[in-house]
């Protein structure tokens, strides 16, 4: 194992007092593997399966070389290996995996199990595009496919945000207020295999930062034994599902006073989506992950032509910032939501069923008090119609969504505008047709 | 009808993926070589793959394929070979697919003993991912998720199938071409369940990091370790894998001697037969097809 092990060198940058610090070139992954250093679980268990593989390996020589005293079992599948992180988890444990694609999918019967037994496991999944045909490139259908399943997600424009990610989705996972398990979604290949330069926080800083786990119930807690997931009928399973609701509402402001407090260690903030330049804008791209950054390049470089263009990037799915992000969209023209996956359902991808739904209640107002919270009904765009949406599916598979066909979709939203004619409302960009 | 391997073989998909020295090609070769000499129809074979270097098997051969999912092959095998019992069906897996993540499967179908013919590249590792540890990797072994040797003992692949119940279990490796076709030939003809284990190399991850030599000198010593059942050596040992034997004290490298030829030849009845009968048997006592019609 020398190639990895001098790779894993790189995951120690020297600060000048030689505490490790500062800025380092590291792949998604590398980045990913670090911050897992740093949180040091108590168990990871895992199965390979490209492009997720060098997680687990990297991390896998932290544990070979002693620079974590985690308990690390490569098992025999990833359903195994979602299992026995429930079952670490359930024991008191701070428990993490990681998976993509095929591996996520056949995680699918035990993803539940983790949300319903409200156990705070954290899973890096770096993005693959589902089988069949097999594919080993991104896309998003593999995270998509498990949004119903009580999951939070968090999603990653690059290798920083990816890290960053990771360490604020232990807090988030463990706090009394949540105790769901927390997908941290970043593109395969696209942000795990390439290089950028990040910056990553000392070691005792992330220890600090994500403190040490003490559940109220655990599995080996011989004063106050307890069974975990025993079968619940219809009188009482009901409720179990209206808690899970509710802790997914209540994890929305925990995602917000985490990001705080990681703002004051890091710098670096993080809402719950990225709105860019959209203040003034008429037209505006809503996107999630790698494309975020392509998609600001061409916005910056519209904006230069004196165009009034933005770009909105969601970085929490679950729970979904509907009326937020609906407030955020709501002054504009027309809106393009870009989606990396399809739902089949024939009316548009999951983000942009999810964003269209969040505008049509922002629009209807009082339909839910408790969920529209003070802005709905007010503000910006108030009174105003909605803004026309229309949705690209893109990037599937692993196609190439360049500079190029960003433009296209901004060219279209202005012909939307110009004419008032919304066309298709669900296209596919960049494909043979 | 041509006796000729390249019927089957896709030439517009060549060169091969794999690697200079990995025994996968010479696998597909001898298959396609039993498949030519007994003059098998392409459009009656399906051939279903895993997922892994040899489960790539799929893009070079032109008789009908499934490329499924890893693990899965012999459960996709298994819906084909019920619907269509007068097919020809045969799964090619690697360790990973037929007794790691798949291992369910794989005694499944030996103990219902449907008409499938596995071939298995048991190189000890998982080829496709970067060499890591499978179920059939020796204790001791060096990979890429046992840096420092590895703590488990691995399956015996003809052992699981024999206690199982296949009807034919082989064992072969990559360099015994000749007999990797005959055997391969045998079980294709076997109406129940049968196995055809090849011990094949793979210098790129198993054999580097467990200090194995080149490519060349991994096929040597495939050649060197083959003992025949019957010959002498091999008749004592029979069953001892490639791999390790549970019953043995663990050890830094992969058993000595790889008994090859054929281990098991029953003649349970198959899946098919057993099942008509049962249909036969219930249409008879449960008063037919009016029974099935109230269904
Ligand atoms: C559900 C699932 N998990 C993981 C993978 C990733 N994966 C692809 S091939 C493979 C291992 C292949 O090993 P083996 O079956 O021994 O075949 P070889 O590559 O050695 O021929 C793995 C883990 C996958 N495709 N699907
Ligand atoms: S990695 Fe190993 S099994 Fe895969 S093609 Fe290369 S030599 Fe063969």
């Amino acid at each position: 194992m020398a190639q990895t092990e001098t790779k894993a060198g790189r995951f120690t940058a020297r600060g000048p007092k030689g505490r490790p610090a500062g800025r380092v070139a590291l792949t998604g992954n590398e980045a990913v593997a670090l911050a897992m250093r740093q949180i040091e679980p108590d168990v990871v268990a895992a199965y390979p399966i490209t492009p997720q593989t060098d997680i687990v390996q990297y991390f896998s020589s932290f544990v070979a070389d002693g620079r974590v005293a985690t308990e690390f079992v490569t098992v025999e599948s990833e359903h195994s290996a979602m299992s026995a992180t429930v079952g670490a988890a359930a024991a008191g444990a701070r428990a993490m995996t990681a998976t993509s694609a095929n591996g996520l999918a056949l995680m699918w019967e035990v993803l539940y199990i983790a949300a319903g037994s409200r156990l705070p496991i954290v899973m890096p999944v770096v993005n693959r595009a589902l089988s069949a045909p097999i594919n080993i490139h991104c896309d998003h259908s593999d995270a998509m496919g498990a949004r119903d399943s009580a999951w939070i997600q968090l999603w990653s424009e690059d290798a920083q945000e990816a890290y960053d990610n990771v360490i604020q989705a232990v807090r988030i996972a463990e706090h009394p207020d949540v105790h769901l398990p927390v997908m941290v979604c970043l593109d395969g290949f696209i942000i795990s295999h390439a290089l950028m330069n990040l910056e990553v926080l000392p070691d005792e800083v992330v220890k600090d930062f994500v403190g040490s786990y003490r559940p109220d119930s655990s599995l080996l807690d011989p004063e106050r034994p307890i069974t975990v997931g025993p079968l619940d009928l219809y009188d009482f399973y009901f409720e179990h599902k209206r808690q899970q609701a509710e802790a997914m509402r209540a994890a929305a402001p925990v995602i917000r006073e985490v990001a705080e407090d990681y703002e004051t260690v890091s710098g670096r903030r993080y809402g719950d989506f990225d709105a860019y330049r959209l203040e003034d804008a008429h037209t505006a791209v809503v996107v999630l992950g790698s494309a975020a950054g392509t998609a600001r390049f061409v916005v910056d470089e519209l904006r230069r032509d004196g165009r009034r263009v933005g770009l909105l990037k969601p970085r929490v799915f679950r729970p979904f910032p509907g009326l937020e992000l609906a407030d955020a969209l709501a002054g504009l023209d027309a809106v393009a939501v870009l989606d990396r996956s399809d739902s089949f359902s024939t009316m548009g991808g999951p983000l942009f069923a999810e964003t269209r739904a969040a505008l049509y209640q922002r629009a209807v107002g009082r339909a839910n008090r408790k969920d529209s919270g003070p802005s709905s009904g007010s503000g910006p765009g108030n009174g105003r119609p909605l803004p026309i949406t229309v949705n690209f599916i893109y990037g599937l598979g692993g196609r190439d969504i360049d500079p190029g066909d960003m433009r296209a979709v901004f060219s279209r939203l202005a012909r939307v505008v110009e004419t008032g004619d919304t066309g298709d409302v669900v296209n596919y960009l960049g494909v043979r047709e | 009808m041509s006796l000729d391997y390249r019927r089957y073989l896709d030439e517009t998909a060549l060169p091969l993926m794999w690697c200079p020295g990995c025994g996968d090609g010479t696998i597909l070769k001898a298959l396609l070589e039993a498949f030519a000499s007994l003059g098998l129809e392409r459009e009656r074979v399906v051939v279903v793959t895993g997922i892994g270097c040899w489960g790539k098997a799929d893009d070079y051969i032109r008789t009908n394929a499934i490329h499924g999912t890893h693990g899965r092959a012999l459960a996709v095998a298994t819906g084909v070979k019920a619907y269509r019992p007068d097919l020809t069906v045969v799964a090619l897996m690697g360790d990973g697919d037929c007794a790691t993540i798949g291992g369910n499967h794989f005694i499944h179908a030996a103990r219902r003993n449907i008409g499938i013919t596995a071939v298995v590249s048991n190189n000890l590792n998982y080829g496709m991912t970067g060499g890591q540890f499978s179920g059939t990797t020796p204790a001791g072994s060096k990979t890429s998720t046992s840096p420092y040797g590895h703590a488990e003992d691995g399956f015996d692949l003809c052992r699981l199938a024999d206690a199982a119940g296949a009807n034919f279990v082989a064992r072969t490796t990559a360099y015994h071409y000749r007999q990797m076709v005959r055997l391969i030939k045998e079980a294709l003809l076997e109406p129940g369940f049968a196995m055809v284990e090849v011990a094949s190399p793979c210098p790129t991850y198993y054999g580097r990091l467990n200090r194995q030599g080149s490519a060349r000198e991994m096929w040597r010593s495939l050649k060197d370790r083959a003992r025949s059942v019957g010959e002498e050596g091999g008749e004592a040992r029979t069953g001892v894998a490639p791999g390790q034997r549970p019953d043995e004290e663990p050890r830094s490298k992969p058993a000595d001697v790889i008994v090859t030829g054929v281990l098991v030849r029953r003649t349970r009845p198959d899946f098919a037969a057993r099942y008509s009968d049962v249909c036969r048997r219930a249409m008879k006592e449960g008063g037919g097809e009016a029974q099935l019609d109230a269904r």
